[in-house]
């Protein structure tokens, strides 16, 4: 297929509305591949709506969407877009529950998803110690066993990014990784995070700036469904309509 | 079939329960059969039949948790499945009555001579043969639940929405089958039966044999479903019950896995009607009243769902109790009974009878090995 563009993800002129309300207006914004871009933007900025458009849950009325150069997201639906190697983490941690943080994560794993495969499966040494590889990544390993509705906040955030680890995603949707953690969590999100980058493409929503000076990477502030401001994090926040709309007062 | 599929789905658990099953299949026919009317332990034939129709409801019940207990998928139609099942197996029935019948003609049963019909309509060509019948048993729950899965999933129906379409599924159905033009004799239904494969229906020796297939059934259907809620498709079919947008996600085709145990528990549940006509001797429209489901629902939560053991105890103690309130001076008070009933067992036993006993036994081991614990842990029984 032809390659449109050499960035991974390409957004070009998006529009969203719901009942008049434009959720995205005219958005335009590209990620390159191997990059790590931090989103910041107000309530109401239109950061998850952007998501949604990205990972196949929300259509856009108008404007490109394009994966890897050659792949036209607004055609295709959540699975698909799963499959072809965009995972995403959600503002609140849905981490299945009733299940262990081990069969979480094995449900997770890149593997076939078509429900005959999954009614003939077989755990294999390959899997098993991929699941052992990501415990210790995401600091659980103690937990194996455990239920996932029994961990603490923090831990169902990171067994989150295991999970999404777990799908080897070429790009990573995180969306609100550290709200509602504590400072040395918040820490430790942050150097799980820029470890993961090493080898993936990672967007990051947050609203904590603390966070996003750790990080120390490109920020992107959307306003009302548009880009306001793109740089560094100086550069943003130093920004006089970004701290108008955003950091304010 | 791989072998380690039934390997994996039969933890101790499972093979106590499928032997507490085979057990029954065999003790209550030699009790009947073997042991003289004088004694204590003789099982009269009555209580052999309502046995087997306790068996049928507990497949049925089966069927249900399968699809609601690990999927979250509420349907409260599923006695059409049931009652479809059941009409398979009545109109092979009615084909062995023959020459027998009221107006002994060969070919049609009575009900369409009495309508004056002249020849037998095209669909019930072939449920003469045993063979056929049964894999229409099977066929047109199965095709029916098919077609309307494929709908409802892929339009992404879920929730209260799905069971009220399931709901007037059944109802709809039940208006069909009330018309004498339909052909499945009208309100009076399909009864007067004589043979099952050349075997008296009426015989105590067939009663118990129908008995101890209805167990067997239940045996298979149990297995079946613990194959599955043991696989990595089980694992999904949970997550799909407790997060359906989070599995969408991850890459699965929710709506398939969704069709696969849809249909799966629409035959099951066409086996259990099957079974149940030939026991009870007659199959009429008020099979598909949509009470006959909500009540096949509560069945399985009084006994716990997502248990699979839950919804075969919970289908005999309910319409035990039900046999037992409905002959007393309590009967005019039965269905305020099964109201609070359930009431009750929502408000305070939400797991259900099994589902509290394994919560209670998973805590206690939880609280003799809190620090080690290296045993792989089955998912929660749902709430």
């Amino acid at each position: 297929m032809e390659m449109l563009t050499n960035a991974l993800l390409y957004l070009n002129g998006v529009t969203v509305s719901f009942d008049g309300f434009k959720a995205l207006n005219n958005l335009s914004f590209t990620v390159e591949t191997g990059e790590m871009r931090a989103i910041i933007g107000p309530n109401g900025a239109g950061k998850t709506t952007m998501m949604d458009v990205v990972t196949g849950k929300t259509r856009p009325d108008l404007g490109d969407v394009m994966f890897d150069g050659s792949y036209d997201l607004t055609r295709l639906d959540e699975a698909e877009i799963a499959e072809l190697g965009i995972g995403r983490k959600f503002q609140k941690p849905t981490v299945f529950q009733s299940q262990t943080v081990a069969d979480n994560l094995e449900l997770a794993l890149k593997s076939d998803r078509r429900a005959h495969a999954a009614l003939w499966w077989q755990e294999s040494a390959a899997e098993r110690s991929r699941i052992d590889d990501l415990l210790a990544t995401i600091r659980l390993t103690a937990e194996r066993n455990r239920l996932a509705g029994s961990l603490s906040h923090g831990q169902r955030q990171w067994l989150e990014i295991g999970m999404l680890l777990a799908q080897e995603p070429k790009l990573l949707l995180v969306d609100e990784p550290v709200a509602g953690m504590t400072d040395t969590e918040t820490q430790q999100t942050a150097e799980l995070l820029k470890q993961i980058n090493r080898d993936r493409t990672v967007v990051v929503v947050e609203h904590d700036m603390a966070f996003v000076r750790e990080l120390g990477v490109k920020v992107t502030c959307l306003h009302e469904g548009s880009v306001l401001a793109e740089g560094t994090i100086d550069q943003v926040s130093s920004n006089e309509r970004v701290v108008e709309v955003y950091l304010g007062r | 079939m791989t072998p380690h599929i039934l390997i994996r789905s039969l933890d101790r658990g499972a093979i106590f329960f499928l032997l507490a099953i085979a057990c029954i299949a065999i003790l209550v026919p030699i009790l009947n059969l073997a042991v003289p009317s004088t004694s204590a332990f003789y099982v009269p034939t009555y209580l052999v039949a309502l046995f087997g129709k306790y068996a049928c409801y507990a497949l049925l019940a089966l069927s249900i948790d399968l699809i609601w207990g690990y999927c979250g998928i509420l349907s409260l139609g599923h006695g059409a499945f049931f009652a479809l099942g059941g009409y398979a197996m009545g109109m092979y029935l009615m084909r062995q009555i023959g020459t027998r019948g009221v107006y002994a003609n060969p070919i049609l049963p009575d009900f369409m001579v009495f309508l004056n019909w002249k020849q037998l309509p095209v669909y019930w060509y072939g449920f003469q043969f045993f063979p056929y019948a049964a894999l229409m048993v099977l066929l047109i729950p199965g095709v029916l639940a098919f077609v309307f899965g494929w709908f409802a999933f892929r339009s992404r129906v879920t929730g209260v929405y799905l069971s009220i379409i399931t709901q007037a599924l059944t109802f709809a159905l039940m208006l069909g089958f009330f018309r004498n033009n339909f052909g499945f004799g009208g309100n009076n239904g399909l009864t007067d039966f004589k043979d099952i494969l050349g075997f008296n229906v009426q015989a105590e020796t067939t009663r118990n044999a129908l008995f101890s297939t209805s167990c067997l059934a239940i045996m298979i259907g149990f297995v079946l479903c613990r194959a599955i809620i043991t696989s990595k498709f089980g694992k999904v079919l949970i997550a799909i019950r407790d997060a359906e947008a989070r599995t969408r996600f991850l890459g699965y085709r929710v709506e398939s896995y969704k069709l696969f145990v849809f249909t799966l528990s629409a035959c099951m549940a066409g086996v259990a009607g099957a079974l149940y006509v030939p026991q009870v001797g007659i199959i009429n429209p008020s099979e598909f009243a949509p009470a006959n489901s909500i009540e096949a629902v509560i069945w399985v939560a009084v006994g716990g769902r997502g248990t699979l053991t839950g919804a075969v105890i919970g289908a005999v103690l309910v319409n035990y109790a039900k046999t037992y309130f409905t002959s007393g001076f309590l009967a005019p008070y039965w269905l305020f009974m099964l109201g609070a009933l359930f009431i009750l067992v929502t408000l305070l036993l939400p797991r259900g009878v099994i589902g509290t006993l394994r919560h209670w036994n998973a805590l206690r081991r939880d609280r003799a090995s809190a620090a080690a614990e290296d045993g792989v842990r089955e998912p929660l029984p749902a709430e």
